[in-house]
């Protein structure tokens, strides 16, 4: 190599051939997890998300303090959440988390999803990841179950802020179920959980509509504005009593039966095709999400 | 021997834009390969198609032995890439940015991860900044944070993009010399650039895209034995200095205003001054002039090397 002998660099370490160098792992579970670990650490070091995790938790609060200030004297009772904060802190959280499934949690999972694909395209880190190399397959599961456990995260953001300030503004107490009877304040928090994951499950649903609209675009902002979109239409149309024929097939239609939860016995059926819908979308969306990303051109 | 990287007949078409048209690349294993041509020339989708980024619209990449894109995941662990300049999350440090890739790469050893990051920043020089955000970054800190994050483990081949777009002298001098010794420990570097000026002195060989067409590639050695080296006189004697290149053998001898010039091809330049000595000729100057390789590509290449530049 004539062309290099007026170069030296003394200082450089010499490196092993790659075959029989020592860095190298054997791959695995440990490392999808690893890999899992560095989204998820991505994802909640941006401070955009930080500050809408504080959205999330803010909402709570707020309600139990308009609540508080409102109705100081008055009884708790009756079917309304709202109503019977009064009596029990804990119904704030139940109250929260189903004025948010509206806006702030799909919202929250749409600035998320416009990140995982179209973001990391926009920015161009998508090509270093796709030359490390990490699998098509790989990195959008990956990316799936990091919005899904964004998403989960910030249910649990919902659901403890509003633990935390109508226990502080009403105390917790036992939980008067919708069919009159009184469970103790565990099961009342274990059937809490249960309904932290339905919601989950929505988002979750949610979150593939998203990461296949992601894969579309190179612009995060323009997939964060289609999937509120999507969550809000369908919303809308859930409220046109026209439209009924179609409203077992929006995702959003059978959401807020986690107050099924609260009944005595606990009533199913409604929650359990809700699942099945969220399934439906998870796999449709997936799928399509697969079947478009795995043959993209990367070219941004 | 075979080669790191060869393609046949690799094609793109975007639309009715052929960006690659019908290319072969040969990248011999060890060399140092500058692939050179004006910007717009197809160099960077060649880049994306080789390392599976882009599909061809027809045509074969073989790399490392492997086809590709089916031999991806076998192949790029042992293909260290920048792509069409450094690409970071602009809110992470350096440092955050490469353990990013680090735990994206499902061979690496996590646990000589923090070691190997901090090795391949300091061979770059970004030791002192690992811990600054990729955005306070100049463009010299950023493109040598994207040869970094090539260098995190060990590779047989190095596929840089542009290595040293947007760097000041200095740094470009610095890249130049770690891609020379990094090819001086084996390892296949396969250099785009649209300066020749930038990539000459390190490569051992080189292609040339033009239009999305390979104009030439070869060892560099060949490419400059093959321009043709001319003799130049500066004397007041002109012509008897032209009749006596002539009568040594040169061919193209002309009268110049400073004396006469002519092609010397086999003649040696020694016995040429002994001539013109003896024939009395006053000789001021007598200089053997090769042509640059940068002509070669100015021709290749058409208008100029660079029209932006």
């Amino acid at each position: 190599m004539p062309a290099s002998e007026a170069v030296t660099v003394p200082e450089a370490p010499p490196t092993t051939p790659a075959a029989t160098a020592p860095v190298r792992s054997s791959g695995g579970t440990a490392a999808w997890l690893r890999f899992l670990r560095s989204e998820l650490r991505l994802i909640l070091s941006r401070r955009r998300n930080q500050a809408g995790l504080g959205v999330l938790a803010a909402l709570p609060v707020v309600m139990a303090i308009a609540v508080k200030i409102a109705a100081p004297d008055s009884q708790g009772g009756g079917e309304d959440f709202l109503a019977s904060i009064v009596g029990n802190g804990f119904f704030v959280a139940l109250a929260a988390l189903s004025v948010e499934i509206g806006l702030f949690l799909p919202l929250a999972m749409a600035m998320l999803a416009g990140d995982a694909i179209a973001g990391e395209a926009q920015i161009g880190t998508l090509r270093g990841l796709l030359v490390v190399p990490v699998g098509r397959t790989r990195l959008l599961a990956t990316k799936y179950a990091g919005l899904v456990i964004g998403g989960l995260i910030g249910v649990l953001v919902v659901v403890l802020a509003g633990l935390a300030a109508g226990g502080a503004l009403f105390g917790l107490h036992g939980v008067v179920t919708l069919s009159g009877t009184t469970l103790p304040l565990a099961e009342g928090l274990g059937r809490l959980a249960l309904a932290g994951l339905y919601v989950g499950a929505f988002l979750a649903a949610l979150a593939a509509i998203g990461l296949f609209i992601s894969t579309l675009t190179e612009q995060p902002l323009g997939a964060t504005v289609a999937l509120a979109l999507t969550s809000t239409t369908m919303w809308i149309l859930d409220a046109i009593p026209q439209l009924d024929w179609l409203h077992p097939w929006l995702l959003v239609h059978r959401q807020l039966a986690f107050t099924d939860l609260l009944r005595d016995p606990v009533y199913w059926p409604q929650m359990r095709d809700g699942l099945l819908v969220d399934l439906a979308y998870v796999v449709v969306f997936g799928l399509a999400a697969w079947a478009r990303f795995a043959d993209k051109d990367v070219s941004g | 021997m075979t080669p790191a990287l060869a393609t046949a007949g690799l094609t793109k078409r975007f639309g009715a834009q052929t960006a690659v048209d019908g290319i072969d690349i040969d990248v011999p294993a060890g060399s140092v390969y500058g692939f050179l041509g004006p910007n717009g020339s197809g160099k960077t989708t060649t880049i994306r198609m080789v390392l599976g980024l882009v599909r061809p619209t027809s045509g074969t990449v073989n790399l490392l032995g492997e086809p590709m894109p089916s031999g991806l995941g076998a192949v790029l662990p042992r293909v260290g890439a920048l792509v069409e300049g450094p690409a970071f999350h602009p809110y992470l440090s350096g440092r955050a940015n490469l353990a990013r890739l680090d735990a994206a790469d499902h061979l690496a050893d996590p646990r000589t991860s923090r070691r190997r990051i901090d090795t391949a920043l300091d061979r770059v020089g970004l030791l002192h900044a690992a811990a600054k955000r990729y955005r306070a970054y100049s463009l010299g800190m950023r493109q040598r944070l994207g040869i970094a994050a090539a260098l995190l483990v060990p590779r047989d081949m190095l596929v840089l993009d542009e290595p040293t777009n947007g760097l000041d002298p200095q740094g470009t001098r610095e890249v130049r010399q770690l891609v020379a010794s990094l090819g001086d420990e084996g390892v296949t570097v396969l250099v785009s650039s649209h300066l020749l000026s930038e990539v000459e002195q390190i490569s051992t060989h080189v292609g040339v895209m033009r239009l999305g067409k390979l104009v030439a590639q070869g060892a560099i050695d060949e490419l400059r034995a093959a321009r043709r080296a001319s003799a130049v006189v500066v004397t007041p004697d002109g012509s008897l200095a032209a009749a006596t290149l002539a009568t040594c053998g040169l061919t193209e001898v002309q009268v110049s205003d400073e004396g006469a010039t002519g092609l010397l091809d086999e003649v040696a330049p020694e016995s040429v001054v002994a001539a013109l000595v003896g024939a009395g000729v006053a000789v001021r100057e007598f200089v053997v002039r090769r042509p640059r390789l940068e002509d070669l590509f100015i021709e290749l290449t058409g208008e100029g090397f660079d029209a932006g530049e």
